[in-house]
């Protein structure tokens, strides 16, 4: 019996069950990869202004993610804003919220970072030939600052792949509910069940997660080592 | 939105408790972690030859994973081949396992920074081995990978916000279940995130800090 327990992952309907969960994971972390990509540019954009009070705000929206846990986060969504507001939102758009806004706010940071870091005399120098400040940054500061900003917004990917994993604690049905739910259905069958699922689930993370971070460190030591 | 002043006292005692077993766990999960990392770094570092890919193996399964996985593996999954942890010690299992590696990077890149010619010295006056680790190695990269350490241990304090989903008591659980008892919604989220404020505001601010300090230090040289 111990040794068939692998085989509740091939059961009826299971394997295509959990990866129909696993779409779910994926969906919400790719809308909120994109919305964070775009918006955090906008973001370090606006970061690098002049002014000291827009920098504190931005820094502040950021501090707020830092310091206060995503799961944090995901609980005043979904209780206390809906709460507040009067409105039901579902949990996967709730998550999808709490992701993009934490990931706008560390984007944010990594593009700022990457356009502080390049030399004030490529700024200085594109002034001088006469570019206007679209052209300074489509010609001299975003081609420099994509290479060092890259391998950090991909690790970034990385980390908000892994933090969906979270969405199953409000009551989002992904792939960890997915699999709790054939654990739970086969509990008298297989009693190992919950082995050989959860030991499935970790590996699928791997799978998502293992090429981006070698591809961010693979970059990395490419342009920046 | 008014608030229940008079739940919120109430229920202070029990997210007193809650956070002390945060901090708890946050304390040996990093010292752990901690541990784990340093002797991985050192492996890594001095490229011990069939340690180094177990090594390598476990950082990448352990970055790659998230947290929740891990303790539902350990706390559900090998309960069932007949290993059973109670929740607190599978919290601290989980998330050494998970610092483990990240400390690991932090230790790695400092000592890495220490530039060959350091070392060189070092052998030149006759210094042995252990010497050599001891005074010349080990203070300059502990300097450069502190800011990624004090970074580690913040982020493994806020990990432990995970841990209520194995049934540990932790700030996450009883707001969940005031909520769902009192239906005091704001109340109880405003004391979560009042907590972790407390407890990891300071933090952050070392943390910033340190690395101001140690930036002074890199130009220093």
């Amino acid at each position: 019996m111990q040794s068939l327990g692998i085989s509740v992952l091939f059961k009826g309907m299971n394997m295509q069950r959990l990866f129909e969960g696993l779409m779910v994971t994926v969906r919400i972390a790719f809308i909120s990869i994109v919305v964070s990509s775009l918006l955090g540019i906008v973001l370090g954009v606006i970061w690098t202004s002049k002014s000291k009070w827009l920098r504190l705000v931005c820094r502040v929206y950021l501090e707020m993610f830092r310091i206060i846990p995503i799961l944090v986060w995901l609980f005043v969504m979904y209780f206390g804003v809906t709460t507040a507001l009067n409105i039901d939102i579902s949990g996967e758009l709730v998550s999808i919220i709490v992701f993009s806004l934490w990931g706008t706010a560390e984007m944010g940071d990594i593009v700022r970072g990457a356009l502080e870091s390049l030399p004030k005399h490529q700024i200085d120098s594109g002034k001088a030939i006469g570019l206007s400040p679209w052209g300074l940054y489509r010609y001299i500061l975003i081609p420099q600052a994509v290479k060092r900003m890259l391998p950090a917004a991909i690790n970034l990917a990385t980390r908000m792949v892994k933090t969906t994993s979270l969405v199953v604690l409000i009551g989002v049905i992904d792939v960890t509910k997915v699999g709790q739910q054939i654990i739970e259905r086969s509990r008298i069958e297989v009693p190992t069940a919950s082995f050989w699922v959860y030991g499935f689930v970790f590996i699928l993370y791997f799978i998502i997660c293992y090429p981006l971070s070698s591809i961010s460190k693979r970059l990395e030591n490419k342009w920046n080592g | 939105m008014n608030l229940n002043w008079q739940f919120i006292i109430d229920s202070l005692p029990l997210y007193q408790e809650a956070a002390w077993i945060t901090l708890k766990l946050g304390f040996w999960a990093i010292l752990i972690s901690s541990i784990i990392g340093f002797i991985c770094s050192i492996i890594l570092y001095f490229e011990v030859k069939g340690l180094k890919s177990i090594v390598k193996i476990y950082i990448e399964l352990s970055r790659n994973t998230p947290l929740l996985i891990q303790l539902f593996f350990l706390y559900f999954g090998l309960t069932k081949l007949g290993i059973t942890l109670s929740e607190n010690t599978c919290a601290i299992i989980g998330l050494s396992f998970l610092g483990g590696s990240y400390m690991a990077e932090a230790f790695r890149s400092g000592l890495e920074s220490v530039s060959r010619s350091q070392i060189e010295s070092g052998l030149s006056i006759g210094l042995s081995k252990a010497q050599l680790v001891s005074y010349v190695v080990l203070p300059q990269a502990f300097s450069v990978s502190m800011p990624s350490v004090a970074a580690n241990c913040i982020f493994l304090l806020k990990e432990t916000s995970i841990v209520g989903a194995i049934a540990v008591v932790d700030l996450m659980n009883v707001t969940k279940d005031l909520i769902g008892m009192y239906y005091q919604t704001f109340e109880s989220l405003l004391m979560l995130v009042a907590a972790y404020l407390i407890i990891i505001l300071p933090l952050s601010m070392l943390l910033t800090w340190l690395e101001r300090r140690v930036r002074y230090a890199e130009f220093g040289n």
